[in-house]
């Protein structure tokens, strides 16, 4: 029996039980730990219990009711201690469906709106992805001291708040589940903007949003939005291998060698993305999923089909007015019906403003204007890209391309 | 579990509103407290004069500081409250998003500690 595979499987439905049977976050959480460290020192000597998940959660249930009876026996608080009596002598016997709701109550809770959304991204991939406070802070690039700090004020504002552990009311349901999936997303685009030189680290990110997201599509079946986020991050997960080269450079889409394309991943993302729009998925993630389908199923990238990601951007513009996803269709439009118009349009979002600062708008830019020719133009929009970047790859690429627009002016002006 | 409900808003907003618009909300607001009363989730409650009428009271090195109006000007102001009974944070909130105030101003929940 391997413990180390038990605690990734078992330390999210254990902890989920005990905590709707405690309604204790802090003490079941320890005490869950605690009840894997016993299995780690009886099973071995003791052989493993015929229901290990049963045997963890009266383990765990059982030292939270001392740490509470502790409590009550303090303050003589004698109904409480009551209670803790029931309590211990419960029996745990649980359907699958019971587990089902278990899971679901401790997603919905973490991912409660009460909570700043950084704590519910932290507080989820603590409890119910079971990642220790080090790789989460190590995943999000901060202090350890600070992440542990996060997760110690989420868990006083549940206790002291007192936040139920419980599903959100059926009227509730559709925006609560908008906030699980934001919380999925956000995990997901954290450890895939690989901004920090340790990328082993980001893409446990990548793997534990992925997870979360079958876990999601297994408690919650009929769900056309979940499958589309799901297959949205298997698209983007697909192209891992693909879109850096060894030293961590950016390898545009265009550029990227497709044989490296992770096959299963689309071949299991299509479908899946298939059947969510059959059924009604036509939310963000389904429409972002459609365009990275798009990409997906090109051969070559003269294959695209840009049109088609033109008009889904434009689609996506219409539910999600952001600049971003603008600058997204401008560029698609570019590529679908020639540069000149995707520089107008370019032209006409710089005039508004709101992208001010953003490195990717002169980026754009510079690329629209190589493609055309315009050397000198395309050196300067790089140059002003390059005054405006942040993060060390996404630099190095701006400046490959300065280099190479560059050695053409030379070239022209040696003719 | 008892919750603070404070009512914020902007009382210029309010008060350039035509007798019959306030006279509007007012019963609302008394259809609301007459609702939480029958459901047995209300303790207390009240409306607050205006800013203009707040006094704000310091003790610094044992010398009292007496000032006209609240610490900070802000857009909103306190012009309201209730306190509750719930049995959590969701019900509490369920509660604070019908007050009327809630549409054009905002409500913070906050629990009272319990001893």
């Amino acid at each position: 029996m391997n413990l180390e595979s038990l605690y990734r499987e078992e330390w999210r439905r254990v902890l989920a039980t005990t905590l709707r049977l405690t309604g204790d976050f802090d003490l079941s959480e320890e005490a869950v730990q605690d009840a894997f460290v016993a299995a780690l020192e009886q099973w071995p000597r003791d052989g493993t219990p015929g229901n290990p998940y049963a045997w963890l959660v009266s383990t765990a249930r059982n030292r939270v009711v001392d740490q509470l009876r502790r409590r009550a026996r303090f303050i003589e608080n004698q109904p409480e201690i009551e209670r803790l009596a029931v309590l211990e002598e419960s029996e745990i016997i649980l359907s699958e469906a019971a587990m089902v709701d278990d899971q679901l109550r401790l997603i919905f809770t973490c991912c409660h709106p009460a909570l700043a959304v950084e704590a519910q991204v932290a507080l989820t991939l603590r409890t119910v992805c079971g990642l220790t406070t080090e790789e989460i802070a190590r995943g999000f690039l901060v202090p350890v001291a600070t992440m542990a700090q996060r997760l110690v004020r989420v868990k006083r504002k549940i206790r002291d708040a007192r936040l139920p552990f419980a599903m959100p009311p059926k009227d509730r349901l559709a925006e609560r589940l908008d906030g699980v999936m934001l919380v999925v997303y956000l995990v997901f685009t954290e450890g895939y903007a690989a901004t920090s030189g340790k990328v082993w680290i980001r893409r446990q990110l990548c793997e534990e949003a992925i997870r979360l997201g079958r876990l999601l599509c297994e408690l919650i079946p009929r769900n056309p939005d979940l499958r589309a986020l799901l297959a949205l991050m298997l698209l983007h997960d697909s192209r891992r291998m693909a879109r850096s080269g060894p030293d961590e450079e950016i390898i545009t889409l265009e550029e990227q060698n497709r044989d490296l394309w992770d096959r299963r991943e689309i071949t299991e993302a299509i479908p899946m993305l298939e059947s969510a729009l059959r059924d009604g998925a036509a939310g963000e993630y389904a429409l972002q999923a459609a365009i990275a389908a798009l990409h997906a199923r090109a051969q070559r990238a003269e294959d695209t089909d840009w049109a088609q990601i033109a008009r889904l951007y434009h689609v996506l513009f219409q539910r999600q007015p952001s600049p971003v996803v603008e600058l997204n269709r401008a560029a698609a439009v570019a590529m679908a019906e020639g540069p000149s118009i995707g520089l107008a349009l370019i032209d006409a979002l710089e005039a508004k403003g709101e992208l001010d600062g953003y490195h990717l708008l002169p980026a754009a830019r510079a690329d629209l204007l190589r493609r055309e020719g315009r050397w000198s133009e395309a050196a300067e929009a790089y140059r002003q890209a390059l005054a405006l970047v942040a993060n060390d790859p996404e630099r190095r690429y701006l400046l490959r391309r300065l280099a190479e627009v560059q050695s053409q002016i030379i070239e022209q002006s040696d003719d | 579990m008892e919750y603070l409900l404070l009512i914020y808003g902007n009382e210029a907003d309010i008060n350039n509103l035509t007798e019959a618009e306030q006279g509007a909300i007012y019963q609302e607001y008394m259809g609301f407290t007459e609702g939480i009363r029958k459901s047995g989730n209300h303790r207390a409650g009240h409306e607050l004069e205006d800013v203009a009428t707040a006094t704000t009271v310091r003790v610094r090195d044992g010398k009292r500081l007496v000032t006209d109006g609240p610490f900070a000007e802000t857009r909103e102001q306190l012009g309201g409250f209730y306190l509750i009974d719930a049995k959590d944070l969701d019900e509490a909130l369920a509660i604070a998003e019908r007050i009327p105030s809630a549409r054009w101003g905002s409500i913070e929940v906050r629990p009272l500690v319990k001893r």
